[in-house]
């Protein structure tokens, strides 16, 4: 059934379809109305959830982290300072490997006080170790929530969920909401390999020695460092298993197919400008506009940041002329943390292309398209005398 | 494609003694029981054990006489705290221990 909602709604839509078991939120803008429809769902009975309240976003990942190591599905939801506050738990929650899923209406932070989009808020969590995966639309807002559940479950890591603030998450666009029992099929209940049981008793996450030990029954118990490799192991191989879950999910709902990023008019393109997020879109048309003067562009939404996607990166880029990294984030002190990450990829590619980083849209400023097809003439005219410093589009600065 | 096993290594540990791991070491006070005093020990009868029910690290055992495990003792204190006869001591480790014959 396809319905004309806002992609907060479509993320509380995919939740519902998905089960979740425990719903603990903070309202923060602009994410409230996604945590607004789901008390309203759980009210009504649509949908069979404890809604627990909270007094922040800090309880709120508490919450899901102890809900989810009782076994039950879990879900939070925030923005910018709120997913700041709640750091300490993203840590816990991915350490405990704990399968929660979290959305992140994309705002940008304080100080100064800002509730209009970037990206700021989850780039800055880049190293925390929770799967980041980013929308572009409201479709895929509803897919990868479905998705993300199923990837987290399977892995056991968090998963955020990340999508613009205002661009998406408050406006409207037609969407397909999957049926419930195809959903179901796809998704299955959550059977938790290691969860808090009354009739196995024991503890998680208790302090853990810098030297492996004997545990009770006379095993070797890993010390703190193995369990963080392995971590990284899984995560590394999570990639593998998303791409499985995203072909499962485009059999059976037909769309996907581009787990890792999503290439528009990259197949013969001298230069390909890159972004995460909704950005991708407008940008297509400033690939198009750019097309009929016989540029040859594309670009190319990078749909997962971590684990970094970095083989289908380098395919995707190396050989080309030019690739230009627009972000709405900054690694502050160096560069912008996509550009500094394609770089580091590139570098083992003996076909490197040259690389530009332009820096725009920051606390909500407007990405005019023209700004767009300025920086990418620019970049276009001249791509060996850039520089490595990030250039910012749209500044308003007296001279 | 052959998937990984993921989540194979966590932190757990299970109610016993020492499975946060050789917490003796963290010891600055020794509890020493005074068998003379000690009411299983002196009646060999098995009766008392509070030492043992209240041990939150389960290092004293259920027997007569009951016997600390040092590898695991933290040194609390609390079974000299609980012991009815007054027969458990805490001894700082840097006395040194002369054993009864």
């Amino acid at each position: 059934m396809h319905i004309i909602e806002s992609g907060n709604v479509a993320a509380a839509t995919g939740v519902k379809l998905s089960r979740a078991q425990v719903i603990a939120a903070y309202p923060i803008t602009p994410q409230t109305p996604l945590t607004e429809k789901l008390s309203e769902f759980v009210e009504s009975g649509e949908l069979a959830a404890e809604y627990i309240p909270v007094e922040s976003e800090h309880s709120a990942m508490a919450v899901c982290i102890a809900a989810s190591s009782a076994g039950a599905r879990a879900f939070t939801a925030t923005s910018a300072n709120g997913l700041l506050y709640m750091v300490e738990q993203l840590h816990w929650a991915v350490g405990a490997r704990l399968p929660v899923v979290m959305c992140v209406a994309n705002r940008g932070i304080g100080a100064p006080w800002t509730v209009w989009n970037d990206q700021q808020d989850t780039i800055s969590q880049r190293d925390v170790g929770w799967i980041q995966l980013y929308c572009n639309d409201h479709q895929q807002i509803i897919d990868s929530v479905i998705k993300a559940f199923k990837l987290a479950q399977t892995v056991s890591i968090p998963v955020m969920v990340c999508y613009d603030g205002y661009l998406l998450s408050h406006t409207y666009m037609p969407f397909e909401q999957p049926e419930q029992g195809k959903v179901d099929a796809f998704l299955p209940a959550f059977a938790p390999k290691h969860f808090l049981d009354p009739e196995n008793p024991g503890n998680f996450n208790t302090v853990t020695l810098p030297d492996v030990r004997l545990d009770v029954d006379g095993n070797m118990a890993p010390g703190y460092i193995e369990i963080r490799h392995n971590l990284q192991e899984d995560l590394r191989a999570a990639l593998l298993t998303y791409e499985n879950i995203d072909r499962e999910f485009e059999k059976e709902f037909g769309r996907g197919g581009n787990p890792f990023i999503e290439e528009y008019k990259c197949a013969d393109a001298e230069f390909v400008a890159v972004c995460i997020g909704s950005l991708s879109y407008q940008l297509r048309d400033v690939v198009d506009m750019m097309r009929e003067d016989q540029v040859k562009i594309g670009v190319m939404g990078v749909q997962i940041y971590r684990p970094f996607p970095d083989e289908a990166i380098i395919r995707a880029l190396a050989g080309k002329r030019c690739v230009i990294v627009f972000e709405k984030a900054l690694s502050y002190g160096n560069q912008g943390a996509l550009y500094a990450d394609i770089k580091s990829a590139l570098y083992s590619s003996e076909r490197k292309p040259r690389i530009h980083n332009y820096i725009l849209g920051l606390g909500g400023r407007e990405i005019k398209t023209q700004h767009l097809v300025d920086a990418l003439a620019k970049s276009c005219a001249s791509p060996d005398t850039f520089g490595d410093s990030p250039r910012w589009i749209g500044l308003k600065l007296q001279e | 494609m052959v998937e990984r096993k993921y989540c194979d290594m966590i932190s757990r540990s299970k109610p016993g003694p020492g499975d946060g791991g050789n917490t003796g070491s963290w010891r600055v006070m020794r509890p020493i029981i005074n068998l003379e005093a000690c009411i299983p020990a002196k009646t060999g009868k098995k009766s008392c054990f509070n030492c043992w029910l209240y041990c939150p690290d389960c290092v004293v055992t259920k027997t007569i006489p009951p016997v600390i495990n040092y590898e695991y003792c933290k040194g609390c204190g609390i079974c000299a705290e609980e012991c009815p006869a007054g027969a458990i001591s805490m001894v700082a480790e840097a006395t040194p221990i002369t054993e009864d014959k």
